[in-house]
C-alpha cells in the first residue's frame, strides 16, 4: 500500500464544512466524488498518515480520501 | 462523592508519531533526536524497543545511544507535527469532559466524575479513549484511573503501552506503595537523595513516615508529598492552556539566604536566566518580553516587565534586561526573599527576524551557538561543569533551577 497525495477540488460551504468534489489521480485523470458518505477523524496505519477521513463514492466505488494537517489530501493506493 | 480522575500519557509520543508516519521503521528501534546535523545532538525520546531492549535513554547523546544500538533510527524532531497531534488528542478528551489539565505536550488529567452517568465507569471511559486514540490518531496511550490526580498519574506509568490501570482505595497499597519514591510526582533528584539518606525509599515508606518529620526534612513539600503518598490529595483538575501553547517560560527561587545587594541580585538573575534560556532553547522558542518578580522578607511582592529590542533566548540578554528592570524599580526597603525571571511574548526560534542596523548579527549568532554548546556540555557533564564567573562569587546562591527546583503546574497555586 502506498500513500499518494493528490490534487483535490474542494468545496468550502457557507456553513463552514469542507467537502471534496473531485481529485486528480496519478494517471492525470480527474475523478468526481459522487457523494460523501462519511466523515471522521482517522489514522491510516496502512500507509502512515492521519487526518479527517472522507468516505467517498467515486464512480460506484468507495474510496477513502484523507484530509491531512488541514492542507493536503491523500489516498491509500493498493499498488 | 468520590471523584473519577484519569491521567492519560501518550506512549513515547514523538517516536510514536514518527513511526505512524513511516511504516518502514515501526519494527525498528527508533529515537527522535535533536538536530542530527549538530555533532552533539541528544535523544529527545525513543520507542519502547529502543528503550527496553537496547537501553537507549532520553537525554543521552546520540552517539552514546548509537553505541548501545548501532541500528538505531534517529529522526529529527518535527515540533509542529507533534503540537498538531497533541491538539487532536485533546479534541477527543473534550468529548468526555471539559475539565482537562495538560501536563506537557503528551500528558493530561481528565476529571470525568460528571461524565460517568453518560459514559460509564472511569475504566470504561479510559478504555474507550484509548481505542479512539489508536484508531483516530494512530498512536497509543496509557491511562491511569483513580480518585485523585497523584494516583491516576502513577497508574498511567504502571502498564505501557496502550493499557488502563485502575487504582482504588482497596488496591493502592499493593500497586502504589511498593513503587520507588522517585516515581512520585515532584520528587526530583535532590529530594530523592534527602529521603534516601533517612531510609525512605518507597512511596509506602513516605506515606508511613511522620508528617512532622517530613516537614522538618523538606519544608512544606514534606507535607505535600505525604498527602500525595497517602492518596489524600484533593487538588482539582484545572482547565489550563492547551498543550503546546506555551505562553511564557520562567523560573523563580526562594534564595537560601536573603538578598541584600545589587550584586546578589545580579548573580541570581544570571542563574535564573541561564535556566530560562536553556528551556527556551529546548522548546525552540525566543522571548521578547522579560518579566521580573521580587518578593521581600515580609512577603510583599512586585512584578515588572519590559521589552527586549529583539526576541532572544540568550541568557546574557535576559539577565541584563532583568537587572535593568530591577534597578529601575526596586528601592531596597527590605531584603529580598524570592526572585523570579520570566520570558513571555514567545516566538519560535527560527522565525524570520528583522536585521537591525545597530546590532552585530554575527556576534549574536556566535552567542547563540555558544549557548547551545553550553547546553550540550551541561547535559553530558552536569550543570556545574561550565559556569559564569559571577556565579562563582557566591556558592550559596549558585543553584541549578532546572534540576533542583521543584517545577510544578500552576494549578497547585490556584
Amino acid at each position: 500500500m502506498r500513500k499518494v497525495y493528490v490534487d483535490a477540488i474542494v468545496r468550502f460551504t457557507k456553513d463552514g464544512d469542507i467537502l471534496p468534489i473531485a481529485f486528480i489521480w496519478e494517471d492525470g485523470r480527474k475523478y468526481m466524488v459522487d457523494r460523501v458518505l462519511d466523515k471522521r477523524r482517522a489514522a491510516s496505519l496502512k500507509v502512515g498518515g492521519q487526518g479527517i477521513r472522507y468516505k467517498c463514492r467515486v464512480y460506484g466505488r468507495e474510496v477513502y480520501l484523507y484530509f491531512e494537517g488541514g492542507n493536503r489530501w491523500f489516498i491509500e493506493s493498493a499498488h | 462523592m468520590e471523584r473519577v480522575i484519569l491521567h492519560s500519557d501518550l506512549n513515547s509520543f514523538y517516536a510514536s508519531v514518527e513511526c505512524l508516519y513511516n511504516p518502514d521503521i515501526r519494527d525498528k528501534p527508533v529515537a527522535v533526536g535533536g538536530s542530527v546535523e549538530k555533532r552533539h545532538g541528544i535523544i529527545l525520546t525513543a520507542n519502547i524497543l529502543a528503550k527496553k531492549q537496547y537501553g537507549v535513554r532520553v537525554g543521552e547523546a546520540i552517539w552514546q545511544a548509537k553505541q548501545k544500538c548501532p541500528d538505531l533510527v534517529v529522526v529529527p524532531p518535527n515540533y509542529s507535527l507533534y503540537i498538531r497531534f497533541s491538539k487532536e488528542v485533546m479534541e477527543i478528551y473534550k468529548e468526555y469532559t471539559d475539565l482537562i489539565e495538560s501536563f506537557g505536550i503528551d500528558e493530561a488529567w481528565l476529571d470525568v466524575t460528571g461524565s460517568t452517568k453518560l459514559f460509564g465507569t472511569g475504566e470504561k471511559i479510559a478504555n474507550e479513549i484509548r481505542r479512539r486514540i489508536r484508531e483516530e490518531i494512530g498512536i497509543t496511550a496509557s491511562i491511569g484511573v483513580s480518585y485523585n490526580k497523584i494516583f491516576a498519574k502513577l497508574g498511567s506509568d504502571i502498564k505501557k503501552p496502550d493499557a488502563t490501570t485502575v487504582i482504588t482505595r482497596d488496591n493502592y497499597k499493593q500497586l502504589v506503595w511498593g513503587l520507588p519514591v522517585s516515581d512520585l510526582i515532584y520528587v526530583g533528584r535532590s529530594t530523592f537523595k534527602k529521603l534516601a539518606k533517612v531510609g525512605i525509599l518507597t512511596i509506602g515508606d513516605l506515606a508511613n513516615s511522620s508528617v512532622l518529620f517530613l516537614r522538618s526534612l523538606l519544608g512544606k513539600w514534606g507535607e505535600y508529598l505525604w498527602v500525595f503518598a497517602n492518596g489524600y490529595d484533593t487538588t482539582p483538575v484545572v482547565k489550563l492552556e492547551e498543550a503546546g501553547v506555551i505562553k511564557g517560560i520562567g523560573n523563580s527561587v526562594t534564595t537560601p539566604r536573603d538578598l541584600e545587594t545589587n550584586e546578589d541580585v545580579k548573580l541570581m538573575f544570571y542563574v535564573l536566566a541561564e535556566s530560562v534560556a536553556e528551556r527556551l532553547r529546548q522548546h525552540n522558542l525566543k522571548g521578547r518580553t522579560v518579566q521580573v518578580h521580587i518578593r521581600d522578607n515580609e512577603l510583599k511582592s512586585i512584578e515588572r516587565q519590559a521589552k527586549l529590542r529583539k526576541s532572544s533566548f540568550l541568557s546574557g540578554e535576559l539577565a541584563e534586561k532583568a537587572f535593568e528592570i530591577f534597578t529601575a524599580n526596586w528601592t531596597w526597603q527590605r531584603p529580598i526573599r524570592s526572585i523570579g525571571l520570566r520570558a513571555t511574548d514567545l516566538v519560535t526560534a527560527d522565525t524570520y527576524t528583522q536585521l537591525s542596523m545597530f546590532d552585530d548579527e554575527n556576534k549574536r549568532i556566535k552567542l547563540e551557538r555558544m549557548e547551545s554548546s553550553i547546553d550540550d556540555i551541561r547535559r553530558r557533564f552536569g550543570h556545574y561543569s561550565v559556569q559564569r564567573a559571577v556565579a562563582l562569587t557566591d556558592s550559596k546562591l549558585n543553584c541549578n533551577p532546572i534540576e533542583e527546583n521543584i517545577i510544578f503546574p500552576l494549578s497547585y497555586f490556584k
